[in-house]
């Protein structure tokens, strides 16, 4: 693998942003994602080789999360790195010179405010390579279903931290399945379990972001 | 106003009070209303689940203000209500704990992430200050500042109740256990961490609650115990982790399973024991006399 693209790899899997970000303290003062991203285009390496590497690094700090040896903040800073390569990315999405893997819909059911799950979420998911629309919090069920009319396609994630919003989701994969039977579903939250997961009638299960991306990694459209 | 520790040092283990928000449910609050402001407009209900606790046999009981924080009002609008709506809180528990019980004022977490950067420090610690008083106003003994997950803001939030009303202050910690065994919350942090750092911030009293159940806490409470062996130790179990079973959400822990390990969970050092989700009066009861005819 060329350097930079290496490089720009561990930045996203350690979380380092930028120059100037002090975090984290071992490589503090030290060049990160958006110098590394900005050098490689500028070197020529193609803007796929760029998203295949944030990828791995998503990749790679989000099965240290799975496996307890990461945590909230660690992904959130690799997000952030993440984010800071894309923003160089942006004008090769533009062309369609890359694409996404396809489209994830995702928010949290109605009744329910809480975003920190849904918001990690989003950034593995990103990170491997879809386009997220977030729809936000409280998110009612024709709210959902409006976005999966708008996105042919789609795959649709719920979250839920509540238990008190377990039924609501349930009611959100029945209407649904209902009116889109082959749509994908996909739910996770901190009250959940891969058994209450099928009761519901979701298609799959996430007990953590990364899960999730490994899941929807099924049905990648393109490369 | 009496003090917690005064009585927790005559040695006999205090009970605390189980769940709130499930009972607010069951009485009609919607998903996605604010349970806080039915502490204005459905005060009887929110009084009949304080004295339930009472009627128990709680020693203690906290009050309907979880969310009480300004920055988590705002989700709904009421961030200017957060001085009514929490003084109304701790006058409901007050209330129906009487003099004889301890009342503390239940504080959570905002939600904000304090290493993004996006909410500033000194808005969280005064959106704190704001309850903590209003709590105190409304005849609180004492803060219980629960669920927390970053070091950065419990320390914050301590602080600011403390600078704010100089009560004895309770923290607990919501941890779960990672795939290699060990004890963690979301943000990363162990029991021990958390047991030094919130003792620093001047927490009195020391805790988990939340997201396990009994067998758990045991194991959460001797990793406290190994770095603190003085600090008073509040424990909030769930019954269990939940199921969804037919359209509904059950918790597996009955009240009689909860009791039986009642006395592994003082044993590993525990001094007031209560629940959390998916426990009731039925749980407190149970805890209430397993505790009492030791």
């Amino acid at each position: 693998m060329n350097e930079l693209v290496e490089k720009i790899c561990l930045c996203i899997e350690r979380g380092k942003v930028n120059l100037a970000s002090p975090y984290p303290k071992d490589l503090k003062g030290q060049e990160g994602a958006d110098e590394f991203s900005r050098q490689a285009i500028a070197a020529g390496v193609g803007p796929d080789v760029i998203l295949q590497a944030c990828n791995d690094g998503m990749q790679r700090i989000g099965a240290k999360f799975g496996r307890g040896e990461a945590f909230v903040p660690e992904l959130l800073m690799a997000a952030k790195a993440m984010n800071a390569v894309m923003a160089h990315l942006k004008p090769f999405f533009a062309a369609g010179t890359v694409k996404a893997k396809g489209k994830f819909v995702l928010g949290t059911v109605a009744g329910d405010l809480h975003d920190i799950g849904k918001n990690l979420v989003s950034m593995v998911v990103a990170g491997n390579g879809w386009e997220v629309l977030d729809l936000g919090v409280d998110v009612k069920p024709a709210k959902f279903l409006d976005a999966v009319r708008n996105n042919p396609g789609c795959i649709v994630g719920l979250s839920a931290l509540l238990t008190t919003t377990m039924g609501n989701m349930a009611a959100t994969v029945k209407e649904l399945k209902t009116v889109f039977p082959t749509t994908v579903v996909i739910v996770g939250g901190a009250p959940l379990t891969a058994e209450a997961a099928a009761q519901m009638g979701a298609d799959g299960y996430a007990h953590d972001p990364q899960a999730a991306a490994a899941f929807l990694g099924k049905f990648a459209t393109a490369a | 106003m009496k003090s917690l520790l005064s009585a927790l040092r005559l040695g006999r283990p205090l009970i605390s009070d189980g769940a709130w928000g499930t009972f607010l449910y069951q009485r009609g609050l919607q998903a996605g209303e604010c349970p806080e402001l039915w502490n204005v407009t459905h005060r009887s209900d929110v009084v009949a689940i304080a004295e339930s606790y009472i009627t128990a046999g709680a020693d203690l009981i906290l009050t309907n203000s979880f969310g009480g924080s300004p920055h988590k009002l705002a989700a709904y609008g009421l961030a200017d209500r957060a001085a009514e709506l929490n003084e109304a809180a701790g006058a409901i528990s007050r209330a129906a704990a009487g003099n004889d019980h301890f009342v503390l004022g239940s504080m959570g977490p905002t939600g904000v992430m304090l290493m993004m950067g996006e909410v500033p420090e000194e808005t969280l610690a005064e959106g704190f200050a704001i309850q903590a008083s209003a709590l105190k106003k409304g005849g609180v003994d004492g803060l219980c500042l629960e669920t927390f997950s970053a070091l950065d803001e419990a320390c914050l939030a301590i602080r600011a109740a403390k600078a704010a009303t100089g009560l004895e202050i309770a923290c607990t910690f919501t941890f779960e256990k990672t795939a290699a065994g060990e004890f963690r919350t979301m943000m990363g942090v162990s029991p021990e961490e958390m047991t030094e750092a919130v003792k620093e911030a001047g927490a009195d009293i020391i805790g988990t609650n939340c997201g396990n159940g009994f067998e758990q806490m045991i194991e959460i409470v001797r990793a406290i115990r190994k770095v603190d062996t003085t600090t008073p130790v509040l424990v909030h179990a769930n019954a269990g982790k939940p199921l969804f079973v037919d359209g509904e959400t059950v918790f597996p822990e009955s009240p009689s399973d909860m009791a039986a390990r009642v006395g592994e969970l003082l044993a590993a050092g525990a001094n007031i024991v209560g629940g959390c989700c998916g426990t009731g009066p039925a749980h407190i009861r149970a805890l209430a006399e397993a505790i009492r005819k030791r």
